[in-house]
């Protein structure tokens, strides 16, 4: 099987203790035995077991296919983009009620299209129209209360 | 009879009518275009249908779903790369025929087959659907209990390749759903204090992050070079359909019955429908040599299959309250959104509705005919489109429509969230069906599971004591002792 699995095996066993932990606090539903913890207590045993079970199995398996490593890259990979959007979206969301929507898609937007090997002129025009054609959709026709910011004014 | 006449007037508005138009075209082009998936289709659909009335609403998701499980053969044929997942199945298959200069014949077998598996299974959702639902009345927690579980069961062991993995899968699932305030004791549960979330992690931004998101980041890390197979133009696609289904009426149907109670097994979608169609398929064949050498039998049957398992999927969803694919837990969503909770009391209480939403369903099956075909047409011209350009746009679109569900930006940190969660669990081998079944469920398990159990007080049998309980019960047990029987035959794996 796959290395990554001992490791993520290791990392469902410790969520599984976090939930056992925090679970042993939810209060019981009167005049029962049981209550809120009662679902959270079986996830919580069940992640813990697969966990363990995922681990075991990664570093039995490991013993003797060590040598074999892991399936050949078919495809080009290229981590880096897939970062890029993620830290797009998250300066989106820190930052578009601050500074409105007009503001923030356009160079969120580029920065994807860079990541994605658009052409530079391309990737600007595209991010203004982009953001533009969203904004009619979803803020005009749908009524969507996206945010302003300081352009409040122009409102 | 009012009632179907009450339908046929909800959807035979010029309002309904453009809805479903428009979203043929959107569910075409999303599901032509590889990377772009029929379930990523439905999950964008969400935060627009969310402003419509309820029929239109469904009536958008339903149309575009069909149309994209077809159009998705389109790049299957002609780059190899199958459109959404269930066209996967005969992707090379197609390609070799595209290749062999049979692009028409395979493209053609691909929408004549899908419109007839598609019209077989929105007749038994017509026939099962309301039958079942009068049974499903008298269902206590006890049955209940055993369908959810049943679901769980059938997502895990039938449609998943590793079953750890799939129960991993399942249990994070489970543990999202049980965030915020809504259990038995009604306690806040892992809200970390946030107002937020004491109404739970909210559904639709979940689906957007794990079904587009997540695409949109494999996207970006993957990079593939498709090659086209064919650049000439295009004859009639329609040449020989006749004869291929005077030649294959046994492969038709057999693809069609399969696909349909594969899609309504709760959690296995058109996509294994249509894996589990081509094995069938080449199985009992007159010539299983042809088959992986650009043979039409195999598309004739998972073409079939893979299109009448949206109308299977939609019977447990709309009788249950309990998805049959991916898909239906969006529209399971969508529907509680829209005040159609679905359940037997839906059949009752609003049959109108019901009739309406098989109304669409059939609508969007004879749609399929004249649009795919003009999809087919249009075919090399879609597939130039770069998609480097779109995906921006659909991660924009995403975001928005996250924001639009409850007007805040809580909605787009759990897509967020939820996108790379998704994107990490398909690099590892998990399963992400069985997540959203343990999310959608959930709850739903939680209540019955616990009244069951108090009125069961401490006797388990009283779980097996109805008759219908006692069946859904046994069966998932045969359903979980069968890989260790299976093992027990064979002798230790491996």
């Amino acid at each position: 099987m796959r290395k990554v699995d001992r490791w993520v095996g290791a990392g469902l066993a410790l969520l599984a203790l976090a939930v056992l932990w925090s679970a042993r606090a939810f209060p019981d539903v009167p005049g029962q035995k049981l209550g809120a913890a009662f679902l959270p207590m079986i996830v919580g045993v069940g992640l813990l077991l697969c966990g363990i079970a995922l681990a075991v199995r990664s570093l039995k398996r490991g013993a003797y296919a060590e040598t074999e490593g892991e399936a050949p890259p078919e495809v080009e990979e290229h981590f880096g983009s897939a970062v890029v959007i993620v830290g797009a979206v998250l300066a989106y969301i820190l930052l578009s009620e601050r500074i409105g929507f007009l503001l923030i898609a356009p160079p969120c937007l580029a920065v994807v299209f860079l990541a994605l090997r658009v052409r530079w002129r391309t990737a600007v025009l595209a991010a203004l129209g982009g953001t533009l054609l969203v904004h009619l959709a979803f803020y005009k026709l749908l009524r969507v209360p996206l945010p302003w910011g300081p352009l409040t004014p122009f409102y | 009879m009012d009632a179907v006449t009450t339908a046929f007037g909800l959807v035979f508005q010029p309002y309904v009518l453009l809805v479903i138009l428009l979203s043929a075209f959107y569910g075409l082009f999303v599901g032509a275009i590889p990377g772009l998936t029929a379930t990523m289709a439905t999950a964008l659909l969400v935060p627009v249908t969310f402003f419509m009335p309820p029929v239109p609403a469904v009536a958008a998701i339903v149309t575009a779903t069909a149309m994209a499980i077809f159009s998705g053969d389109i790049p299957a044929a002609l780059l190899r790369m199958p459109g959404t997942p269930a066209s996967a199945a005969y992707a090379d298959e197609a390609y070799l025929m595209t290749r062999r200069g049979q692009a028409e014949t395979a493209l053609g077998a691909g929408l004549v087959f899908s419109v007839l598996g598609g019209i077989f299974g929105v007749l038994v959702l017509i026939a099962a659907a309301p039958a079942l639902a009068e049974v499903a009345l008298n269902f206590s927690s006890f049955e209940y209990f055993w369908l959810v579980m049943l679901g769980f069961s059938c997502a895990i062991f039938i449609a998943g390749r590793d079953p750890l993995k799939g129960i991993v899968s399942l249990l994070i699932g489970l543990l999202i759903s049980v965030v915020g305030l809504e259990n038995p004791a009604g306690a806040p549960r892992y809200t970390f204090g946030n107002a937020e979330m004491m109404g739970g992690i909210p559904l639709i931004p979940l689906m957007i992050g794990m079904f587009a998101v997540s695409e949109i980041l494999r996207y970006a890390a993957v990079v593939a070079k498709p090659v086209m197979a064919t650049e000439r133009p295009f004859g009639n696609v329609f040449t020989g359909m006749w004869g291929l289904i005077r030649k294959y009426p046994m492969q038709l149907f057999r693809g069609s019955a399969l696909g349909t109670a594969v899609g309504a097994l709760p959690g296995a979608g058109a996509d294994i429908a249509a894996w589990m169609a081509y094995a069938t398929s080449k199985r009992f064949s007159k010539e299983p040599r042809k088959f992986g050498t650009g043979h039409v039998e195999g598309i004739v049957e998972s073409g079939a299959a893979n299109n009448s398992a949206l109308g299977g999927a939609w019977i447990p969803a709309l009788v249950f309250g309990i998805p049959g694919d991916s898909i239906t837990a969006i529209a399971i969503g969508v529907l509680y959104l829209k005040g159609m909770n679905p359940g037997p009391t839906l059949f009752v209480n609003n049959p109108q509705n019901i009739y309406a939403v098989f109304i669409v369903f059939m609508l969007a099956q004879l749609l399929m005919l004249p649009l795919g075909w003009m999809a087919i047409k249009a075919a090399k011209r879609i597939l130039r489109i770069p998609a480097n350009l779109l995906m921006p746009l659909i991660l924009l679109f995403c975001v928005v429509g996250s924001f639009a569900i409850n007007n805040t930006l809580f909605g787009v940190s759990v897509m967020l969230i939820a996108g790379i969660v998704g994107f990490c669990m398909e690099r590892w081998g998990f399963p992400v069906a069985p997540t959203i079944l343990g999310v959608v469920l959930g709850t739903m398990l939680e209540e019955h599971f616990f009244s069951s159990l108090v009125k069961a007080d401490g006797n388990f049998l009283v779980f097996f004591e109805r008759p219908i309980a006692g069946t859904l019960g046994v069966l998932c047990l045969l359903i979980w002792l069968w890989p260790l029987a299976r093992r027990l035959r064979t002798g230790p794996a491996r």
